[in-house]
Order: structure tokens, then C-alpha cells, then sequence
């Protein structure tokens, strides 16, 4: 085998493995925003989410109560829940009670980091780990050489992320419900009047924006690194949101900028492996140094949703 | 605020019983740790001094209209200007003829280190600002990614150039060389008592620092024409660019200012506290998370820089009391970032309550309007609510 055939498809599999986070929170943020609702508190529903997923993945392997396939989904299905319901505080918070989106998403956040951090050191105390998802292979896809490397040997997360792709494009772009979403974002006063009530769509993006959230959480917590320690996600759900204004609010091109986060991500972690002569600091730095620049660029062709952080007031 | 305040302690209560720990006992242990001797109010001081200085920046850029989440990052850019300088001036001999002039040298070293910090934070801010003003750029975003990058710069000159020589080779945790005395800000005491009050404790002239720049900046807001503009850039870019303002330029301002302010936090706890920067790599190994709490305490100070100053005490005491409680009830200190989180929620939901009281006087808010209009241009949108209103 030759070394950078090694390389490039390695790097270009774990690009996408590391995407699967990226993706999930922020598709979820894209419904959020595109319905008017700034969700800045995707990190902390991310730590839950990454948190109560391991803990009930880490406990029903445990005892053993459950076999290891349904504590998986059993873990998955918490981290849904628990994102949700963090969602809907969000909705609470900036629907019902009009509060500043940008800086109660930054309570959230604070309130998500302080809690699964407490929590963890009440229940597990050092960082133990779980078996998570298991790499899947297909017959004869997995064998092809280097492409099955790069596509077909990953966990199920992975491709479920992926599909949620065109299903989330499918949905905003061609359902009732997007159209719903889009009216809500672009021009609630007309979404109103046309007896479509604002407050429950962005009731509902914003719990979907949560459930995604913790789904993003466990793909790193039972998937991806298979353990929860301290400020697990380290600011990815904020790349998450970084990624929503990058991507102009399109699904596609909001994946297509997780992707493209996450390929700068696996160089990076290439760069240490293989030992290039650049200072590792600088490598861990120019994934934030290119978001900046894209935001940069992305700002240019803005079609943000009109209504974007605003709440909706009826006017009598 | 104090519904807010209190509703986060009821919700930390709930959270404590769950835990098996009497919420009574925790917060008489917090008290006990965050005030109850001498040693433990001063290090209550000492942990609100930097969230004060960032509560007043924080103030500065949200009464502007700027959502300032970087002051993690320019505390350190300010800690990494001010260490640098304090080291370099340090090092220089005074000449022996001036030797009696020793004290106005030791004055020096530390007010050129000071502004040295004041000035790299209030970059550091000012690039967000200026990337918002010119290439609309949300503030939020930009500042959250400049503390990642900050984090590396100073784990990378940590461990090169600015590593302790002493240090070199062994490298357990990076730091800089410990500073000269003259270098360092003075300890600070009370002319009470015998021995002065807080005489034996690590309290420093930082907090003197922080307190007399609150009331300047509450001075400065509400009695200045200059901080007169930034506050109206705050409530409505349209009005003020209409009115002749150069919103963009105030924009640049707020953050500079904002960023000044976390700079000096950052600058100050390194020559009044530790006498070296040194990190364990974490994005809060510096800064003890100061950045984001400055912004709990401005918001709880009510965005006024004098109102920071009982609030930073406020958090320093929560933080110090926390540690106290992790010690007797075995509660992880960390239940003070969840109760930190929820207070910040608490105070912007609440304020739906103050505006509707309001509107029935004058309509006069509590806090800028186009705050949380995070990536928008709010100049050339109004909000849907304002025509109807």
C-alpha cells in the first residue's frame, strides 16, 4: 500500500466522521433561524445532549438491562428528549417572554456547561467510556479501494446525518410545514394574516433545533469519541451556528460548510500525526481563522431570514 | 433582577435536593466560604476584580449594541501584551544616580504594562468591531472565535518565546518567568485594625483600579457627548445615523473600549495575583472563565458600570462560596455556572415585564434595542414591532 493513498482517504473518512456533529446541530439551527429564531444556546443543548446520552448508554451497559444495540438507541433517544426539551425552554424564552435571543442563548449555554459538567462529576466522576456505535460495512461497497474507505465504514450516526441532509432541504424547501417556516422568518405579519400562528412554528423549530442539538451532542459522546468528559464539545455548537450564516441558511450549503470545517479539522489532526514542521497551536487555530475569513465572505451574499431575532408582537 | 436572582436559587435549590444536599447547608457553606473570615472576603474581592473590569467593558459594548462574547480572548491578549512588557521593563537596570527615584520607575513598569494590556485587549475587540461595521460580520460569532485563537496564540508563546528559561525542558505547565517586584501591582490593605485589614491576604490594588474606572465609565456614558453617541447607536443605528452619527465608527469604538476593559482584567491578574502567566491549556486555564461571568455581572449590574461593582462582588462571592460547598457537601463547584446561566436567561426574560411597565410611562427601555439583532443590519430594518407599537 502506498503511504499518501493512506493518508488522503483517511483523512478524507474522518473529515466526515468529524462533520457528524457539525451537521446535526446545525441543520437544527438552520430550522431555528429560518424561522426567526436566533438559537445561541446550541453548545449548551449540545453538552446535554452529549451528556444524558452517555449516562444512559453508560448505565445500561453496566447493569446490563439493556443489550448493546437499545442501549444505543436508548442513549440516542435521551439525548433527543433532553435537547428537545432544552429547545423548548429556548422557545419559551425567546417566544413567549421576547427576550433578547442573542444573549439568553448565552445563559442557556452557560446553564447547559454548568449542568452536565455537575452532573458528571456527581455520577460518573472521571471520564470512563462506553462502546458506541460500531463502524458498519456493507458487502462488497466497504471493499472497494479507497473510495469504500472514505464512504462506507462509518457508524450509523454518520450516514443518518447525512441523509438528514436532502430530507431537511426537502422539507423547508417543499412542504407545507417548510413553507410554514420560511413565511414565519420572511414576514410574520403576512403569515399571520394568513392564519398561520407564529408562535407555534417557532415553537416548533426551535424544539427541532434542540432535538438535533442533543442528537449532535450524543454523536460525539456514544459515536464518535465513545466517552463525556468536562466541556465535551468545546465550542463545535457554536461553529454549528457559524456554519448557519456561512451556508445562507440552505441546507446544502450549510453541510457543505460542515464539511469543509471538518476536512480543515482532519488535516489539521493529519498535521500532528505525520509530524509536519508547523507549530500544532497554529493547526488547531486555522479552523477558526478560516470560519472567520468565510463569515467575511459569506456576508456578502446575505439573504438572512428578514425577521431573524426579532419577536413577533400582533399589532392591535 | 431580584426576581431573577431569586428564581435561579429556587431552581438551584431543586437541583440541590436532587443531588441529596440541603440546599440550606450549601448556601450557609457558601456564605461561610465567601465571606465568613477575613481571608475569605478578600478572596471574594480578588475573584470580582477581573469580572468587574470585564462587566464595565461588557457594559460599554452592549449599551452600544454590540453582544461582546470575547472577553475570554481579550483578557488574554491583554494578559499576553502586559506580561510582555512588565517582563521587558522589568529586566532594565536603573541607573545608580537615580536609584532614590526607584518608586516613579516601579510606576512606570506598571502603567506602561497596564495600558501595553489595555491596548492589545481593546484590538483584539476592535477587530470584531470593525469586521461588524465594514463586513457585517456577527459580533457573536467573530468574538467566539477569536477567544479559540487567542487560547492558541497564548499556548503558543507560552510555550516558546515567552517560556519561563527556568522552565525550558522540563515544560509541565507552560508559563512565563515570575515577574520582578517592581513590576507588580501593590497588595492592597485597610488602615483598620492591628495588623490592616485584609494585610495578610492576596487582596490587590486591582480592585482600587477597577472600582474608580466604573465610576469614570458611568461618568463617561451618561455625561459625554462621545459616550452619549454609543448609547444611541445602541438603542437605534437609524435614528443616530440620521441625527449625523457615524454608527459604524461608534461600533469600532464600543468594542474597543469593551475589549480595553477585559484587556486590563487580563493585565491585572497577572501582575496583582499570579506575578507570571501560566495556563494549563484549557480555554479557561487563564482566565477562570472571568470573560463570560463579566458578562453575568454586567447584565445583573443592570448594564450600568456602577451597578457592576456589587454584582461583580455578587459572582466573585458565588464563586468562592462554591468552592467551599464543594469541600463540606461534596456539590461540584460547577452547579455555579448552571445557577450563572440561568440568572443571565432570568434577567433578559424579565424583561418583558419592566418594557410593558414602561410603555405605559414613557417608552424607555432597560436595554438597547437592537441587542440580540446579532448578524442583521439592523440600520436598514425596522422591527417589525415598531410600526405597530
Amino acid at each position: 500500500m502506498e503511504l499518501d493513498a493512506i493518508f488522503t482517504a483517511s483523512v478524507f473518512a474522518s473529515a466526515i466522521r468529524l462533520a457528524t456533529p457539525y451537521i446535526f446541530a446545525a441543520l437544527g439551527e438552520t430550522f431555528a433561524q429560518r424561522s426567526g429564531v436566533l438559537n445561541l444556546g446550541v453548545d449548551g443543548m449540545m453538552l446535554m445532549g452529549a451528556f444524558t446520552g452517555f449516562y444512559a448508554v453508560f448505565i445500561t451497559q453496566q447493569e446490563g438491562t439493556l443489550s448493546e444495540p437499545l442501549s444505543l438507541l436508548f442513549g440516542v433517544l435521551i439525548a433527543l428528549i433532553v435537547g428537545g426539551l432544552m429547545g423548548l425552554a429556548m422557545a419559551f424564552v425567546s417566544v413567549t417572554l421576547k427576550a433578547k435571543q442573542g444573549i439568553s442563548g448565552i445563559g442557556v449555554y452557560l446553564f447547559g456547561l454548568g449542568l452536565s459538567e455537575l452532573l458528571f462529576q456527581q455520577w460518573v466522576g472521571t471520564p470512563k467510556s462506553v462502546s458506541g456505535f460500531p463502524r458498519i460495512t456493507f458487502p462488497y461497497l466497504s471493499d472497494i479501494p479507497v473510495l469504500g474507505q472514505i464512504f462506507f465504514h462509518h457508524n450509523l450516526l454518520v450516514y443518518v446525518a447525512f441523509a438528514l441532509v436532502p430530507i431537511s432541504a426537502f422539507v423547508l424547501n417543499r412542504t407545507t410545514f417548510g413553507l410554514m417556516i420560511r413565511a414565519v422568518g420572511q414576514n410574520p405579519e403576512a403569515a399571520d394574516a394568513m392564519g398561520v400562528s407564529v408562535a407555534r412554528v417557532r415553537y416548533a423549530t426551535t424544539t427541532i433545533g434542540g432535538m438535533l442539538a442533543g442528537l449532535a451532542g450524543a454523536s460525539l459522546s456514544i459515536a464518535l469519541i465513545n466517552l463525556f468528559q468536562q466541556n465535551l464539545t468545546a465550542g463545535q455548537g457554536f461553529i454549528a451556528v457559524a456554519l448557519v450564516y456561512f451556508g445562507g441558511w440552505r441546507p446544502w450549503a450549510v453541510a457543505a460548510g460542515a464539511m469543509l470545517f471538518s476536512f480543515v479539522n482532519a488535516l489539521q489532526l493529519q498535521i500532528k500525526v505525520i509530524g509536519l514542521d508547523i507549530p500544532s497551536e497554529f493547526a488547531v487555530m486555522a479552523p477558526y481563522v478560516i470560519t472567520i475569513i468565510a463569515l467575511v465572505f459569506a456576508s456578502k451574499r446575505q439573504e438572512q431570514p428578514t425577521a431573524l431575532t426579532k419577536p413577533y408582537e400582533r399589532g392591535e | 433582577m431580584i426576581v431573577a436572582l431569586v428564581l435561579a436559587l429556587l431552581v438551584a435549590s431543586v437541583l440541590l435536593l436532587a443531588l441529596n444536599a440541603n440546599p440550606l447547608e450549601a448556601y450557609a457553606a457558601m456564605w461561610e466560604g465567601a465571606a465568613g473570615k477575613e481571608n475569605a472576603t478578600a478572596e471574594t474581592l480578588v475573584k470580582a476584580t477581573p469580572i468587574l473590569f470585564v462587566g464595565i467593558g461588557i457594559t460599554i459594548a452592549f449599551r452600544g449594541g454590540m453582544i461582546n462574547i470575547g472577553g475570554e480572548g481579550q483578557m488574554i491578549a491583554g494578559a499576553l501584551a502586559g506580561v510582555t512588557i512588565a517582563l521587558i521593563l522589568g529586566e532594565m537596570r536603573v541607573p545608580p544616580e537615580l536609584a532614590k527615584e526607584k518608586g516613579a520607575f516601579d510606576l512606570i513598569i506598571v502603567t506602561c504594562s497596564l495600558i501595553g494590556g489595555f491596548l492589545a485587549g481593546a484590538l483584539y475587540g476592535g477587530l470584531a468591531g470593525f469586521l461588524k461595521a465594514y463586513f457585517d460580520v456577527n459580533e457573536i460569532l467573530s468574538t467566539i472565535m477569536l477567544n479559540q485563537i487567542a487560547v492558541q496564540m497564548m499556548n503558543f508563546l507560552l510555550n516558546g518565546i515567552l517560556l519561563d528559561p527556568a522552565e525550558a525542558g522540563v515544560n509541565n505547565i507552560p508559563k512565563t518567568a515570575r515577574l520582578v517586584t517592581a513590576a507588580q501591582l501593590p497588595r492592597l490593605s485597610l488602615p483598620i485594625g492591628d495588623p490592616h485589614l485584609f494585610a495578610r491576604t492576596r487582596l490587590h490594588w486591582g480592585l482600587i483600579i477597577a472600582i474608580v474606572l466604573a465610576v469614570i465609565i458611568y461618568i463617561f456614558l451618561w455625561r459625554t457627548s462621545l459616550g452619549y453617541r454609543i448609547r444611541a447607536v445602541g438603542e437605534n443605528q437609524r435614528a443616530s445615523s440620521y441625527a449625523g452619527i457615524n454608527v459604524k465608527r461608534q461600533m469600532m469604538f464600543s468594542m474597543f473600549l469593551a475589549g480595553g476593559f477585559a484587556g486590563l482584567a487580563g493585565v491585572v491578574q497577572v501582575l496583582g495575583l499570579q506575578y507570571r502567566l501560566q495556563t494549563d491549556g484549557s480555554p479557561a486555564g487563564f482566565t477562570g472563565a472571568a470573560g463570560f461571568n463579566g458578562i453575568v455581572a454586567a447584565l445583573f449590574g443592570g448594564l450600568n458600570p456602577i451597578g457592576a461593582i456589587p454584582a461583580a462582588a455578587f459572582f466573585g462571592g458565588l464563586l468562592v462560596g462554591a468552592q467551599k460547598m464543594q469541600r463540606e457537601l461534596g456539590v461540584p463547584a460547577s452547579l455555579i455556572t448552571a445557577v450563572n446561566g440561568l440568572i443571565v436567561v432570568f434577567v433578559v426574560s424579565s424583561e418583558i415585564f419592566i418594557l410593558q411597565r414602561s410603555k405605559r410611562r414613557v417608552s424607555l427601555q432597560e436595554t438597547p434595542d437592537n441587542l440580540g439583532s446579532g448578524g442583521g443590519k439592523p440600520a436598514d430594518r425596522a422591527s417589525p414591532d415598531e410600526g405597530s407599537g
